[in-house]
């Protein structure tokens, strides 16, 4: 564990440089529909790059014959009743929307002009 | 009386008003003069609902007036988490995307505080989406540690921790994922539990992590923390993973803890990974003297070993990021919160994609990216399939540690609050802040944070953890450890 | 391009994934109401829109349902499997992930058997899964489509309907078949749904979906890359796009080209397909297990229990109609290439004479459905109202031109039977002074017509006929009306 009272070390020499590069960051952040900026980008790239070293850490343990957890709690088969219940008053739904036109929430165009 | 009203104990107040002998509205009143005087220099709260507070307030002193048998907090006034969604109150879980949210309904938690009497003050500040261990991520700047303002006051619940340490509120609600309730209650010297996952309805937390996400209570005292955790917790059909068994019964735990002032009979065990190289030399020592401290109230202290605690950050550095990338999807300008860049020409994606980054701050945009790359395809099981193994050999870990004691303790964080921008611009020099509670976390199992003395002159937590569905062994150990120790909020310095 | 030499030079492969929505009352994982329809926005809560904090409750109902359609395929059922997120943006999914299983699916491995013209052809069920339907998304400008909108409208009833996937395995050697087993397999998938009361399986309104996959490849070589068409949306399309991917595939193939693995979109009116979305863009889907919902482990003594308590399915309900019914093998046959023989079927099992049932749909319905350019099973109406239709005509309630007006209403209303009957005021008229009276007035305006009856030209009549049934709306028994025009006319019997 490093001293963690320390400035954290910056990328370390011992790791191999670049898992995760500026290209990858970018397609990731596509992905997640972040426009990320260019100075965004070169900050993330190493940062991410860090993280990634650090948690990477999982791989020395687990093995095959470990099942994964997905659930801290096991509980199985936990149902509601096929019953209506009121829904929440149209004018209150639709108060949230940033643009809301016949009653429905306005999205830009699904498809940029050139598609 | 003002001042004395808002230096009281949640428990004191409730008796004061359910004996007729101070009115709500007073008390109320008492604490939102408070926040008027400190809150400037704290920034504990986001929101403070004046209006809201006295009227709730009001109601509680009409219904003691119509002969109603009031609940054990009624009247008592409580600061909010805005990560816990409130019908007609904004609730931005500290960040931009959600700014001028009036959520069209209520948390389960919201309604039981509301069904219990207990008065709403507001909303208090965090760390965005609960993402941090600083209060620094919040989009509506950093909330100060009332100990020294200079000071961060924790993450990401900083806002409740420091209301309840400023005097500002006797009790707070908070949500925990790694750590954000027990290591704001340890930098500022208050009691905070997160309760075994599942206790707490999570239907209306703004979700983070949902399969770590866990509301609990804030307090000044443990019995003010157990008080309030019984309003809190039960079963709740709205939330698939809640359990449906009866609280554990954590005010009888914290009362008897108090007063036998004993733990004769009791095995704690000491958690080897949890301590030594890396540690702050104060937090040490404060953790080494309470260690000692539970073995002259008669505990019998034995060492375990959690080998696999080591890898707790690096799962919960995936399985955090990897669900919160799936969770906070939903904020795309579509149907409620932000929308920018819509100028007729720009397509959906362009404006989902530039709305998300002028709404997220880099905190959540870097964990965005990390959670989406663990779970794509061809690095699932490298990375969050991995992690979910680590999951379950630190529930092993924990399974073999409770064979042998009955608790488990550590210090709660590595450190006493830093100061504010120090660690900003390090994300891991600031993810190690959770180190001690990420493995109850990633196990579901409760623990809690207790004042245990102070180190340079700030306060340290010690967290004390049990099996899941045994928070009140927290809760007894804590009340008898706290009965035994000096109090540590005594110290704390008047804000101007 | 021929399509009998396409067979000879190529074998084709299909299969299909069609998309169910369950007839439940509320919908998957919240309490708002499924019904089809309704004003836009209204039947949608905090989870349905993923409003933060808002959480998924499964509803009981549609595991079960999805259960008893796994069952009713043959299919073996999960032990214990999970929800899983499937990841990506649309605006029609509140949540930006849809609620889904992935490789935990609740059913799998099972099979249905199709006939088609005599032979009998198994169709691998790969998997049956349960998830949660969109919004739908009207697209406004000049195009009315996607391409070229100006802008989006989203309406959120539709998020979070239960929706089943049932998949099946690829189909090799049907042939030149292919277009028709698709259709068979559609057709009695369909038959087991209704069967199984668990959707309205109207495609028109998009309760039951498909897509179908069709590749093509030269005798004895490695299937072909496949195509994904999608929009088809009534089983005579079933048919339609499996036949025109099948043309086109060759075209490409006998050009020299290679078939691009993509979604294609099936148009209605060319009967032809289009392309869409290229699966090299396809986007990685990051699915992982849902951590809001806990598992599902039905208890093997519960889905004993639904299995026992399944219904008569279509296939063993034809062999009833065969051998209990008396149905001959000619009229089997007769009705299973109308596509009719599971309607007849239901029809008389619902209390209908089975030769009652048979004309109905090889008749009057099967003229309705020609007339829409549906098959017989898309018509919007029950086999259950068409045995009411039948039971008001036996019971002389209605004669069989109201009966057909009845229809008519329920076709084009979609209300039931007895409300169209009550609406529309059907009801023979068995007044007799008003039908004299009527009679007289017919007789008096055609004296030419009356002097040929009573002259002994006995089949005038008809047109006398014709004009009381128009003077009480159809509303008279004619064989009656026949009766007192020729008792009028002094030439009764």
């Amino acid at each position: 564990m490093p001293d963690a009272t320390e400035p954290s070390p910056g990328p370390r020499v011992d790791e191999p440089v670049g898992r995760l590069s500026r290209a990858d960051v970018a397609h990731l952040a596509r992905l997640a529909r972040l426009a990320v900026t260019d100075d965004e980008l070169d900050i993330f790239a190493g940062q991410l790059d860090v993280i990634l070293g650090a948690v990477a850490r999982v791989g020395e343990v687990a093995s095959d014959d470990i099942p994964p957890t997905s659930h801290a709690v096991p509980m199985t088969n936990v149902y509601r009743v096929d019953e209506v219940v009121p829904s929440l008053p149209r004018e209150a739904v639709l108060a949230c929307a940033p643009a809301v036109e016949d009653e429905k929430f306005r999205v830009p165009r699904i498809l940029a002009e050139d598609a | 009386m003002s001042d004395d009203l808002t230096r009281m104990t949640a428990a004191e107040i409730a008796a004061l008003i359910a004996g007729g002998e101070v009115a709500a509205v007073e008390v109320a009143q008492a604490h939102l003069d408070r926040i008027a005087a400190v809150d400037q220099s704290v920034h504990a709260f986001l929101h403070v609902d004046t209006a809201g507070a006295l009227d709730a307030a009001k109601a509680v002193d009409a219904a003691r007036a119509a002969g109603t048998v009031l609940g054990p907090l009624a009247g008592v006034p409580l600061a909010m988490k805005d990560v816990v969604v409130t019908k007609d109150l904004p609730t931005t879980a500290g960040s931009k995307i959600l700014e001028g949210w009036h959520p069209p309904y209520d948390a389960t938690i919201t309604r039981r505080i509301k069904d219990a009497g207990i008065v709403m003050l507001g909303k208090t500040n965090m760390d965005e989406f609960a993402m941090g261990s600083s209060t620094e991520n919040s989009a509506y700047g950093p909330t100060h540690n009332p100990w020294d303002l200079s000071r961060i006051p924790g993450g990401s619940s900083g806002g409740s921790s420091a209301a309840v340490a400023a005097y500002e509120a006797p009790l707070a609600i908070g949500t925990d994922t790694g750590g954000s309730i027990r290591q704001p209650a340890a930098v500022t010297g208050i009691v905070g539990h997160k309760p075994t996952y599942g206790a707490v309805s999570r239907y209306g937390l703004v979700a983070f992590s949902s399969s770590l996400d866990q509301a609990g209570p804030f307090g000044r005292t443990v019995l003010d923390a157990a008080l309030l955790h019984e309003v809190m917790a039960g079963h709740d059909p709205c939330d698939s993973t809640s359990i449906d068994a009866p609280i554990a019964p954590v005010v009888a735990a914290a009362r008897e803890g108090a007063e036998l002032s004993s733990l004769a009979g009791v095995r704690v065990g000491v958690v080897r990974e949890l301590g030594g190289e890396g540690y702050q030399a104060g937090v040490v020592a404060s953790f080494e003297a309470a260690v000692e401290t539970l073995r002259g109230l008669g505990a019998e202290i034995v060492e375990v070993s959690c080998p696999n605690f080591d890898y707790a950050l690096a799962a919960y550095y995936l399985i955090a990021p990897s669900e919160c990338s799936s969770n906070l999807a939903r904020f795309d300008g579509v149907r409620y919160g932000l929308r920018v860049g819509d100028d007729g020409a720009n397509s959906l994606e362009d404006v989902m994609s530039i709305t998300r980054e002028a709404g997220f701050g880099a905190e959540v945009k870097r964990r965005i990216i990390i959670g989406t790359y663990a779970l794509s395809s061809g690095y699932y099981d490298a990375y969050y399939g991995q992690a979910q193994k680590v999951r379950t050999l630190i529930a092993r870990d924990f399974t073999a540690a409770f064979a042998r004691a009955d608790v488990l303790v550590s210090p709660t964080s590595p450190f006493v609050a830093f100061g504010i921008g120090e660690r900003i611009d390090d994300p891991m020099a600031m993810y190690v802040n959770d180190l001690c509670t990420l493995p109850a976390s990633l196990a579901g199992t409760p623990a809690i944070s207790v004042p245990c003395g102070l180190a340079d002159g700030l306060p340290v937590g010690l967290q004390i953890m049990a099996p899941a569905m045994a928070d009140d062994r927290c809760y007894r150990v804590a009340a008898a450890f706290e009965a035994a120790t000096e109090h540590v909020l005594a110290s704390i310095p008047e804000l101007s | 391009m021929n399509y009998a030499d396409v067979i000879a030079r190529y074998e084709p492969v299909i299969g299909l994934e069609t998309h169910v929505e369950l007839s439940t009352a509320s919908k998957m994982f919240c309490g708002c109401s499924t019904e089809f329809g309704a004003e836009p926005n209204t039947h949608t809560c905090a989870v349905c829109l993923g409003l933060p904090g808002a959480l998924p409750v499964a509803n009981e109902t549609a595991i079960e349902s999805t259960i008893r359609i796994g069952l009713a395929l043959n299919c073996s059922i999960a032990a214990w499997c999970r929800f899983a997120r499937k990841n990506y943006f649309y605006p029609d999914m509140p949540k930006n992930f849809q609620t889904s299983q992935y490789d935990e699916p609740l059913c799998v491995e099972g099979y249905l058997d199709v006939e088609v013209e005599g032979n009998t052809v198994r169709v691998g069920i790969e998997r049956v899964h349960l998830e949660e339907d969109t919004g739908k998304n009207t697209h406004v400008g000049t195009s009315g489509r996607i391409h070229g909108a100006d802008y989006s409208l989203v309406d959120y009833n539709r998020a979070g309907i239960p929706l089943v996937e049932i998949v099946t395995k690829p189909v090799p050697g049907t042939g030149a078949l292919a277009p028709e087993v698709a259709k068979a397999y559609v057709t009695e998938l369909r038959n087991i749904l209704r069967t199984l009361g668990v959707s309205d399986v109207r495609m028109e309104q998009g309760s039951l979906r498909c897509d179908v996959n069709t590749s093509l490849n030269l005798p004895g070589a490695e299937w072909g890359t496949r195509t994904e068409t999608k929009n088809v949306n009534s089983l005579r399309s079933v048919e339609r796009a499996v036949r025109s991917e099948i043309l086109r595939q060759a075209e490409v193939l006998d050009g020299g080209g290679r078939v691009t693995q993509e979604t294609r979109h099936f148009q209605e009116t060319t009967g032809d397909t289009r392309r869409g979305r290229s699966k090299e863009e396809a986007t990685d889907y990051r699915y992982f297990p849902e951590p809001d919902l806990v598992p599902i482990a039905p208890d093997p003594d519960w889905v004993e229990s639904l299995r026992v308590a399944l219904p008569e399915l279509p296939a063993a309900r034809r062999v009833r109609l065969r051998d209990e019914m008396g149905v001959s093998a000619e009229d089997l046959v007769q009705m299973s290439n109308a596509g009719v023989v599971d309607l007849v079927g239901i029809t008389t099992f619902a209390g209908a004479p089975v030769g009652e049932a048979r004309n109905w749909w090889l008749g009057y319905l099967a003229q309705k459905a020609n007339e829409r350019g549906v098959e017989p099973p898309d018509l919007p109406i029950t086999p259950e109202q068409v045995a009411r239709v039948i039971e008001l005509v036996s019971s002389g309630s209605l004669s069989v031109a109201l009966a057909r007006q009845a229809v008519d209403g329920v076709l084009e209303t979609g209300s039931d039977v007895d409300e169209v009957v009550a609406e529309r005021g059907l009801k023979v008229v068995s007044d007799t002074g008003a039908l004299e009276q009527a009679a007289d007035g017919a007789i008096a305006a055609n004296p030419d017509i009356a002097a040929k009856v009573r002259g002994g030209k006995l089949s005038a009549v008809g047109a006398l006929v014709g004009a009381v049934m128009k003077a009480t709306r159809g509303q008279a028994d004619a064989a009656a009306v026949k009766q007192i025009l020729l008792d009028r006319l002094g030439v009764g019997s």
